[in-house]
């Protein structure tokens, strides 16, 4: 009998990639996917896997070992497929020699990312099949049919995820690997060089290969039906199948799309004549609600349900059935507990001093993001990765040098290596007095420690060559660059005084890892020396979630404390004590 | 609404090991031979911020999600979580709390205030509530980080399962090292 494990959906899919023979995997961590790389480096020696430095090169790479004729995977968030949809709107042209398959998974209720952006849409502008598990079992399976449907029909395929499939766990049964022959390379450049002429004939095929795969949509098992009472029948894929499901049982009957793209016509005509009323449940755009109503078919869908967030049980349960449930609540306001900067993090002193001079900061994605909450409040913008810097090459640009002295980038070490480094370039190229801070932890932090092309580590943890950042940025045409401790907050401040004087462009990088590395060098806790405490909270302008205020003295939380001594260099009466 | 699942949520902060409390109880509901699924959101409300985890089982789980009104056990690591999630309790439902309170952020800047006698408060509303100090219990089996094996010791009171299904959960699940310290932990929050 297969084993039974429990497996988050991500590692499910990564199970999936294992038992398909792929053997390339190349990827840019992003939340909800990084964890589907992270378990496909755990098949060492059968599956490269690796960090790339952006999501454009992983898709390349991936590309590349199709070409080869492997079998390869990218997985990345949704805005991930932003920075990889130029090659992948155009390898919808050329096609695959093995199986090529990319994650794409969405945030509906952005738990972790900066938009709501329904992937589906991707699937439909560049006419690529798209799969959409509704639990880990399917994670599995979906994805080994996926490599199956690219290779029939020479195509790279989408498998659609949502927070809630990659982050729950559900019961999966393991099974054995496939064993693939990597076939002899041959050369087709009709196939795979896309100039004009050569593209203009696989444009054809594309649309024959779409012709073939709505008439696969009619039939596939992907797409299943469950039947049930005639009053009711919803049409619905991924986790909104699952609360439709919990919420109406069998009051309903079900069409479950495995297969969002394309569409299936006719079984969606057959399966609505079935029902009294038809609902479409999905979450975020109406994309499976347009396709019926463009086929006559009347359907309720985004006049009941919103367009906006994650769906549950008991929203189906109110909007369809009018069944609300009981509930106690506490009988006052609960403070919130939003998430904030580590104790000991090498972020908070640079925002500290960003704050204290009044500098208007163009922010970017990471933990530092975090630099824009109170008591911080140092950031103006946040938009994408790596606009931290372009944007404030166009913002001084804007002003007409009327900021440079008053406007800074702040851009994680990692999210430099994947788009900073073009934007910096732009900055030397077209000459603004620029000042770019790089925050340098030698880790990609937010999701959780993934090692990044600067940090000499490769997914594996092995020795790797690292990419020297002063020497990287001097290269492009920067003459200043200057390291410092983020600890140091004097210093800090000096020195971005300083660039931000100067009428170049310049480059401060602050050094310092992670505070939740395992090989960061804790020191014992600071204590507070009550005496000395006045209680003037000058501590608390830091927001370190180890200091607070109790009986009118500051306090530290010992537990949390990593020693890095920011807060008594805020402290003008030296109420703390290094620790011992 | 067709519901004949156990619900189950973990409430904490960032921190406070709520990953390797579901593994454990994951590892048990799966040798009981049921259909389980786990939910829970990584990312930034990772940095110590309010975590959460459903745990849900039965003999057919569809929605990894507990909503409002539906859980029938609330394991708070910390007493504000509690506060916090106290609406999503079934009517019968029964709450497990840690007394240990960590500020967030608006408490330690002064923006807002801890709220008083939350365990009291929490008992008003008519719900069943355990409540034990799982950091000194923890910190008593050798570790202030097994604050979560302690509360699963106190879950398993409520859920039954033979005790040789949680030692095997919890040496499948704990590092080497933390093995000793986990036993003690879960025995002392069982006993409490």
């Amino acid at each position: 009998m297969p084993q039974k494990t429990l497996m988050l959906g991500n590692h499910a899919v990564a199970r999936g990639l294992y038992e398909s023979g792929v053997t390339v995997v190349s990827s840019y961590p992003g939340t909800p996917s990084t964890e589907i790389t992270a378990a496909a480096a755990k098949y060492k020696g059968e599956i490269h896997a690796e960090w790339a430095p952006n999501e454009k090169v992983a898709a390349e790479t991936a590309i590349g070992a199709s070409i080869a004729g492997a079998r390869a995977f990218t997985g990345m968030k949704h805005v991930g497929f932003n920075v990889a949809a130029d090659p992948f709107f155009t390898a919808s042209y050329t096609g695959v020699t093995g199986g090529l398959v990319a994650a794409i998974a969405d945030d509906p209720g952005m738990h972790s990312s900066q938009n709501e952006q329904d992937s589906r849409n991707y699937a439909i502008a560049a006419k690529l099949p798209m799969l959409e598990p509704s639990d880990s079992r399917e994670c599995l399976e979906f994805t080994k049919a996926a490599y199956a449907l690219s290779e029939e029909y020479d195509v790279p395929v989408l498998l659609r995820l949502t927070t809630r499939i990659s982050h729950s766990q559900g019961v999966v049964e393991e099974g054995e690997r496939a064993r693939r022959e990597l076939p002899d390379y041959q050369k087709n450049a009709a196939k795979y060089v896309m100039m004009p002429g050569f593209a203009k004939l696989r444009r054809v095929e594309v649309l024959e290969r779409e012709r073939r795969l709505r008439e696969y949509a009619e039939t596939t098992p992907l797409n299943s039906e469950e039947d049930g009472c005639p009053e009711m029948g919803v049409i619905t894929s991924g986790a909104a199948y699952q609360y439709a499901k919990e919420a109406l049982g069998d009051k309903a009957g079900y069409l479950k799309l495995g297969l969002i793209n394309p569409l299936p016509t006719e079984l969606i005509r057959r399966f609505a004549a079935k029902y009294k009323k038809v609902y479409v449940i999905e979450e975020l755009d109406p994309i499976i609600e347009r396709h019926c109503k463009a086929l006559g078919v009347g359907v309720i869908g985004k006049e009941l349900f919103p367009e906006i967030g994650e769906f549950s049980q008991s929203l189906i349960a109110e909007k369809i059935l009018g069944e609300t449930v009981e509930s106690r609540a506490f009988p006052e306001a609960v403070p919130s507990r939003p998430p904030v900067l580590c104790a000991g993090c090498s972020h908070r002193g640079v925002f500290y001093v960003l704050g204290k001079l009044g500098v208007m900061v163009n922010g970017d994605i990471g933990c530092y993001t975090l630099g824009a909450t109170p008591p911080l409040s140092a950031m103006d913008t946040t938009v994408c990765m790596g606009a931290s810097v372009s944007g404030l090459h166009g913002f001084n640009k804007g002003r007409a040098g009327g900021y440079e002295s008053k406007a800074v980038a702040v851009i994680g070490d990692s999210t430099f290596m994947h788009s900073g480094i073009t934007g910096l370039i732009n900055i030397a190229y077209n000459q603004s007095n620029s000042l770019v801070i790089i925050l340098d932890n030698t880790i990609t932090g937010m999701t959780g420690h993934q090692n990044t092309p600067a940090n000499g580590l490769d997914i594996y943890g092995e020795p790797a060559p690292a990419v020297n950042l002063e020497e990287l940025v001097k290269s492009v045409g920067i003459k200043r660059v200057t390291v410092i401790d983020p600890y140091d907050l004097a210093e800090t401040e000096l020195v971005v005084k300083q660039e931000l004087e100067v009428k170049e462009p310049s480059v401060i990088i602050t050094r310092r890892p992670c505070a939740l590395l395992k090989n960061y060098q804790k020191k014992p806790p600071v204590s507070v020396i009550p005496e000395r405490c006045a209680g003037c909270k000058a501590c608390m302008k830091i927001g370190c979630p180890a200091i607070s205020v109790s009986g009118g003295k500051a306090a530290v939380n010992r537990t949390l404390c990593v020693g890095c001594g920011v807060c008594g260099q805020l402290c003008k009466f030296n109420a703390f004590a290094e620790g011992e | 609404m067709m519901n004949n699942t156990t619900s189950v949520i973990f409430a904490g902060v960032g921190g406070q090991g709520t990953l390797l409390a579901s593994r454990i109880i994951g590892r048990v509901l799966l040798d009981g031979g049921f259909d389980v699924k786990l939910s829970e959101v990584h990312g930034m409300s990772q940095r110590g911020g309010s975590v959460v985890t459903y745990v849900k089982y039965g003999e057919k789980v569809y929605s990894p999600v507990i909503d409002k009104g539906e859980a029938d056990y609330i394991v708070a690591f910390e007493q504000m979580e509690a506060a916090r999630w106290l609406n999503y309790l079934k009517p019968e439902g029964k709450m497990l709390i840690n007394t240990q309170k960590l500020p967030p952020m608006p408490v330690i800047t002064g923006a807002a205030e801890y709220n008083a006698d939350i365990i009291g408060k929490i008992a008003a509303s008519g719900a069943a509530v355990k409540s034990l100090n799982a950091l000194e219990l923890a910190e008593r089996a050798g570790s202030a980080r097994a604050v979560n094996v302690v509360m699963m010791g106190a879950l398993s009171n409520e859920l039954g399962f033979g005790g040789e299904m949680w030692e095997a959960a919890l040496s499948g699940c704990s590092p080497a090292k933390a093995l000793d310290i986990n036993r003690k932990a879960f025995k002392l929050g069982k006993e409490a």
